[in-house]
């Protein structure tokens, strides 16, 4: 029987780390993530989990531990929002091409300026070409559910890459709302145990990580690389079936609601889509095929699937909760524009730029989203195609 | 109960106003609700107006934003009446719930013409007789569950003193105290 | 398992590096035969040598093999030609030749 509870993303995420009971967690306290390894190590001392709580004195050393940690053989995860993920930065890099499985609970807050806590995606989307998988969440249950599904895709022989698993600071880390968790037997036996084949700590068997590569081996190392984010995609599908399988909550690249017919459309990631949910309802009971793709996996991309979904879209919103400053569109707008574009089919898409460092999103603000590309259909008139939503001007 | 009740909470950073929006989560969730109880973050300063809020439904809750047509608004604190519009979007088949010493004939003028029901309570008053310390969480809280009807005051009380039980388990001299604040919100609304 | 570093080398297709180009077992980088590199070529005048030893710290390359408390002949597989040993040796037992493999 799955355990009926209210709880904070971050109060969800952190229980599933004390059900997965992870080697080794070093982390370094930032707004909002900061109660993830707050609630952790008070399970750590009450002694509810015996993982290694390293309180380092920076984000730069609690990705380098983690690197140190992971690379040792540890199952190593680490939290953090923002700017100290910003200061992760080379590390980042470091974790993914040596092909470490460590896991970060990301709690997405806006990376400065001008200095501000509050959610929106800057902080992930800057590292999206790092090589981590990035996975993202509608809810506290969703954060949870990733969670606990995190290892099985990150540890993967045929993957072997870090992730991130991204929920949106305050709106879902600090908002208490319902949740199921599961037990942590079961948990336990879902993720198992890690058991890489080399590691620094193998008894007997000496293991280098970390080479200089020249330029006559360093494109091969990335195309093997980009080869576990490939493989990724059926790994993500597997877990999830399984997942499902365990708790009746079903995943896959991303979740379409009331998208089969839809003439008007929008992409969004994160909490937003659950208010947007609401406005697709109204406006359906208006008689207006209203639809959206919620996207759940951003790394990888699932291109082809993604403008699979939208081919018979009319007119199409992507929303982005974060500026690219290319005059153009946001990161999610061109990965689902270059998805549309290969796959020859070509909706009206219009972009946005909205709920930047916590501007509020509401049911009004995403209808209006709509209204506008009814507006785009009716007169065949796109305007203009980048566009900022909820923002004051003259 | 409607489907959907949407509660917004005005305080001042310090008075526990989101601590008690959490309890308030925490109970209706004891009967069975779907529940959100969330603030509005921004930099935390001791006495400067903060918002918290509470959805309360019979249906899983997808809305993420805040509340800008709230069922029903609870002030922790009336010198907030001066500085903050809380009545603002406040449904007129709903109502306000007030901390003050003040009579309500005192409160109304200030309240920008609402026409929905007002309740005011001396929250101080029944936190130091039952507490003998000024917690305004406590007895705002029951006055909400009472005004609001979200669940009926002899389950109410139930589900707060379990919660007691459960929060205070090291100070259970605390419990009775806190009942008892309850109990004399409950009676001492007006 | 060991990783056999004799089949990484420059023409292999990216299928065949190890994960993360990661190298399992010890003392792989006797494979690589730096003393390719080498220009100048110490000798060892063996009746010249007091056996102090104060060549093998030195040698970058750990190219002076020790046994029994006595150092041996040059690896040349892996002397680079460096020419420090020759620099320490208080008895003039090392001598560099110029140009000489």
């Amino acid at each position: 029987m799955a355990i009926r509870e209210r709880l904070s993303g971050n109060e969800a995420v952190a229980i599933a780390i004390r059900q997965i009971n992870p080697d080794v967690m070093p982390a370094f306290p930032i707004t909002p993530s900061t109660e993830i390894p707050q609630y952790f190590s008070s399970y750590i001392a009450n002694g509810k989990a015996d993982t290694v709580f390293i309180p380092v004195e920076s984000e730069h050393s609690a990705m380098s531990a983690a690197i140190g940690a992971s690379a040792a053989g540890a199952r190593t995860l680490t939290a953090t929002s923002s700017c100290g993920m910003a200061l992760m930065w080379e590390l980042l890099y470091v974790a993914a091409s040596n092909r470490l499985p460590i896991a970060m609970a990301l709690v997405n807050r806006a990376l400065s300026g001008p200095i501000n806590i509050n959610c929106d995606h800057s902080d992930v989307m800057g590292a999206r070409d790092a090589g981590w998988l990035q996975i993202f969440a509608e809810n506290n249950q969703e954060a949870y559910d990733n969670f606990v599904q995190a290892y099985r895709i990150a540890e993967h022989k045929d993957v072997r890459l870090p992730i991130m698993i991204c929920q949106d600071g305050f709106i879902t880390s600090h908002a208490v709302e319902n949740i199921e968790l599961i037990e942590d037997d079961k948990v336990k036996a879902f993720v198992g145990e890690y058991e890489p084949e080399d590691y620094l700590l193998k008894d007997g068997e000496p293991f280098h990580v970390g080479p200089y590569a020249v330029s006559n081996y360093y494109m091969e190392a990335k195309r093997a690389q980009a080869e576990g984010m490939k493989n990724a995609k059926q790994v993500i599908l597997e877990v999830a079936k399984e997942f499902e399988a365990m708790t009746g909550r079903s995943y896959g690249f991303f979740e379409e609601y009331r998208l089969e017919d839809a003439d008007y459309a929008i992409v969004i990631m994160g909490s937003a889509a659950g208010t947007a949910k609401d406005a697709v309802d109204k406006l359906r009971a208006q008689g207006i095929k209203a639809g959206l793709l919620k996207v759940r996996v951003f790394r990888p991309f699932p291109a082809e699937e993604i403008a699979k979904a939208l081919t018979h879209v009319k007119v199409l919103a992507c929303m982005d909760r974060t500026e690219s400053f290319n005059n153009e569109c946001g990161p999610l707008g061109a990965e689902v524009k270059s998805a549309l574009f290969d796959a020859g089919c070509a909706p009206k898409v219009i972009n946005y730029v909205y709920g930047l460092g916590g501007r509020d999103v509401t049911v009004e603000s995403i209808t209006s989203v709509y209204e506008e590309l009814i507006k785009i259909d009716e007169t065949k008139e796109t305007g203009a195609k980048y566009r900022y939503l909820s923002v004051r001007e003259d | 109960m409607k489907d959907l009740i949407e509660i917004r909470w005005h305080g001042r950073g310090g008075q526990g106003a989101k601590t008690a929006a959490l309890l308030l989560a925490d109970v209706a969730f004891g009967t069975g609700k779907y529940v959100q109880g969330f603030p509005e973050y921004g930099p935390e300063r001791m006495g400067a107006p903060i918002t918290a809020y509470n959805r309360i439904s019979d249906k899983a809750i997808r809305v993420h934003s805040n509340i800008y047509n709230p069922d029903y608004v609870v002030v922790v604190d009336d010198s907030l009446l001066d500085d903050v519009d809380v009545t603002k979007g406040l449904k007129k088949e709903g109502a306000i719930v007030i901390n003050t010493e003040k009579a309500k004939e005192e409160i109304i003028p200030k309240l920008k013409g609402y026409e929905g029901k007002v309740y005011v309570i001396d929250a101080r008053k029944v936190s130091i007789a039952a507490l003998g310390k000024y917690f305004p969480n406590t007895p705002m809280l029951a006055s909400i569950v009472k005004v609001s009807g979200i669940m009926e005051e002899e389950l109410f009380l139930k589900e707060m003193q379990h919660s007691f039980e459960h929060k205070f388990a090291s100070k259970p001299e605390v419990i009775e105290g806190n009942m008892k604040a309850l109990r004399m919100a409950l009676s001492e609304l007006a | 398992m060991k990783t056999d570093v004799s089949k990484i080398n420059e023409s292999i297709s990216w299928q065949k590096l190890t994960v993360g180009c990661t190298v399992t077992g010890s003392k792989t980088s006797e494979a690589f035969n730096t003393g390719e590199w080498r220009v100048d070529t110490p000798k060892f005048i063996e009746e010249k040598c007091k056996q102090c030893l104060m060549c093998v710290p030195v040698c970058p390359d750990s190219s002076i093999p020790v046994q029994d408390k006595k150092r041996l002949d040059f690896d040349f597989d892996h002397c680079k030609g460096c020419g420090i040993c020759a620099a320490v040796c208080p008895f003039g037992a090392i001598e560099m030749r110029k140009g000489e493999k």
